[in-house]
């Protein structure tokens, strides 16, 4: 049993390994230096995993890449993975989010990118199809970019039928039924501070959204101002960020095998986005959101950074992995659902993106 | 007619390994040019300009030495025996 840990940087991606049921790791990297890796995946479905990037060559533009020998090589569609019809005018500004679907699609992937737009990939992630009934969709020029892009940032296929849930920044929490072809915003309960109407149907800049183990109607929200949670797929969500020592913050994940655990990384907002006296910590409910409990020995104490929407996620080992990295560059793993962490790497670029798998 | 277009070295490797192509364009603006270079190299074209046909942000290109963000852009006409160089612009950090 090998953990994988794939991290995406401002400046390349590095993959880390652990042997020991995560107690030590080893760095390798970096893999696609001088780019951009915002977006990252590792797809399990398939014989052999594939290693997905959503990368940004800087003056030379975005594109997906992949790799199906954990980064030995690289492959890339000549034209371009996504690439906007010419009906709409509109050119791909970044990769945000690479998603795998459900274990019965085994090669359908899907993309979040800027302009806000959703992908499907049909064929594992090699091109992409823009789809249109998003794009399309009444509310589009009401979808405001937040300061780091407008973008679809999180895609949430329901495995057991055609139900899609997404996020964007701006725009809020959308919904479809059928696959992708009509969507309705999802965002009652949901606070929008920086307009003028507080609880509008749609508009929220929700930053992450996971779902709950106890199944696909039940979900979090970490929204810009705010931590929420639904039982019904999101027509209605109440607060749950009482305890917290912050209710902004960027991520936030879900235990995959226990209902009602779920962790965030809270910052001081509006204007520092700090973790809270500069002591970055995690905080984690084992009760759907009554309570929360700090966690994070290990981490830093004077640690004046943040930690990203996406360079923080969970794996599906036991007791659950917890890993995080900082815009300053270090990444830390817990292999104790989020009690203590050991450093993974130091000194690297901006961390984007983290995601861990376990491979046999 | 053709064109010589020069590529920084980073991009050689989607040409072949060549930093100087001859092109052989189907009219005489910068447009043609990167249309038959982008049909040859298409991993090469779409680092270029965009899907809108645009020339990236960060990209210059410069014909016969003049950089075309201050001639007429796409539309700048290219003569037969012309020099298209690629440049990376101040960017990064």
């Amino acid at each position: 049993m090998t953990d994988l840990l794939a991290i995406g940087t401002r400046k390349g991606l590095w993959l880390a390994r652990s042997e020991d049921d995560r107690r030590s790791w080893t760095l390798d990297g970096p893999h696609l230096l001088a780019q951009e890796v915002a977006a990252v995946c590792v797809d399990t479905r398939r014989p052999t995993p594939r290693l997905l990037a959503g990368i940004q060559y800087g003056h030379w533009g975005p594109t997906v890449m992949w790799s199906d020998d954990l980064g030995g090589t690289w492959n890339e569609t000549d034209s371009g993975a996504i690439r906007f019809p010419e009906d709409t005018g509109a050119a791909l500004e970044r990769v945000w989010q690479l998603r795998p679907d459900s274990a019965g699609r085994p090669d359908v992937v899907w993309a979040g990118c800027e302009p806000h737009s959703l992908w499907r990939s049909t064929d594992g992630g090699c091109s992409f199809t823009l789809v249109r009934g998003h794009w399309d969709h009444p509310h589009r020029p009401e979808w405001q970019p937040g300061g780091g892009g407008g973008a679809v940032h999180t895609i949430l296929p329901d495995p057991a039928s055609d139900r899609v849930t997404i996020a964007m920044s701006g725009g809020g929490v959308y919904v479809s039924d059928d696959g992708g072809a009509r969507w309705e915003p999802r965002n009652r309960g949901i606070s929008a501070v920086f307009m003028p109407e507080p609880a509008p149907e749609y508009g929220q800049c929700v930053h992450k959204v996971a779902v709950d183990a106890a199944g696909p109607d039940t979900m979090v929200a970490q929204n810009h101002f705010g931590v929420f949670r639904t039982e019904d797929a999101g027509r209605h969500w109440s607060s749950i960020a009482g305890g917290l020592p912050a209710d902004f913050g960027f991520p936030i994940a879900t235990s995959p095998s226990t209902p009602g655990t779920a962790w965030v990384v809270p910052l001081v907002a509006d204007m520092q986005r700090v973790p809270p006296g500069g002591r970055l910590r995690v905080q984690r409910t084992r009760d759907a959101g009554a309570t929360w409990t700090e966690g994070g020995e290990g981490l830093p104490d004077a640690a004046w950074t943040a930690v990203m929407r996406d360079a923080f996620c969970v794996d599906e080992g036991d007791p659950t992995g917890v890993y995080l990295g900082t815009r300053d560059g270090c990444v830390y793993a817990s292999a104790d659902e989020g009690d203590s962490f050991t450093l993974v790497a130091d000194h690297l670029p901006d961390v984007l993106v983290v995601r861990a798998v376990r491979l046999p | 007619m053709t064109v010589q277009v020069v590529l920084p070295g980073v991009l050689a490797d989607l040409a072949g390994g060549a930093k100087h192509l001859d092109v052989d364009p189907a009219g005489t603006t910068l447009a043609d040019v990167l249309d038959a270079l982008a049909e040859r190299h298409p991993s090469l074209g779409r680092r270029l300009r965009d899907e809108t046909g645009r020339v990236r942000r960060f990209v210059n290109v410069y014909v016969d030495g003049d950089d075309v963000r201050f001639a007429d852009g796409l539309a700048t006409t290219v003569r037969d025996g012309a020099e298209v160089q690629v440049l990376p612009s101040i960017a990064g950090g």
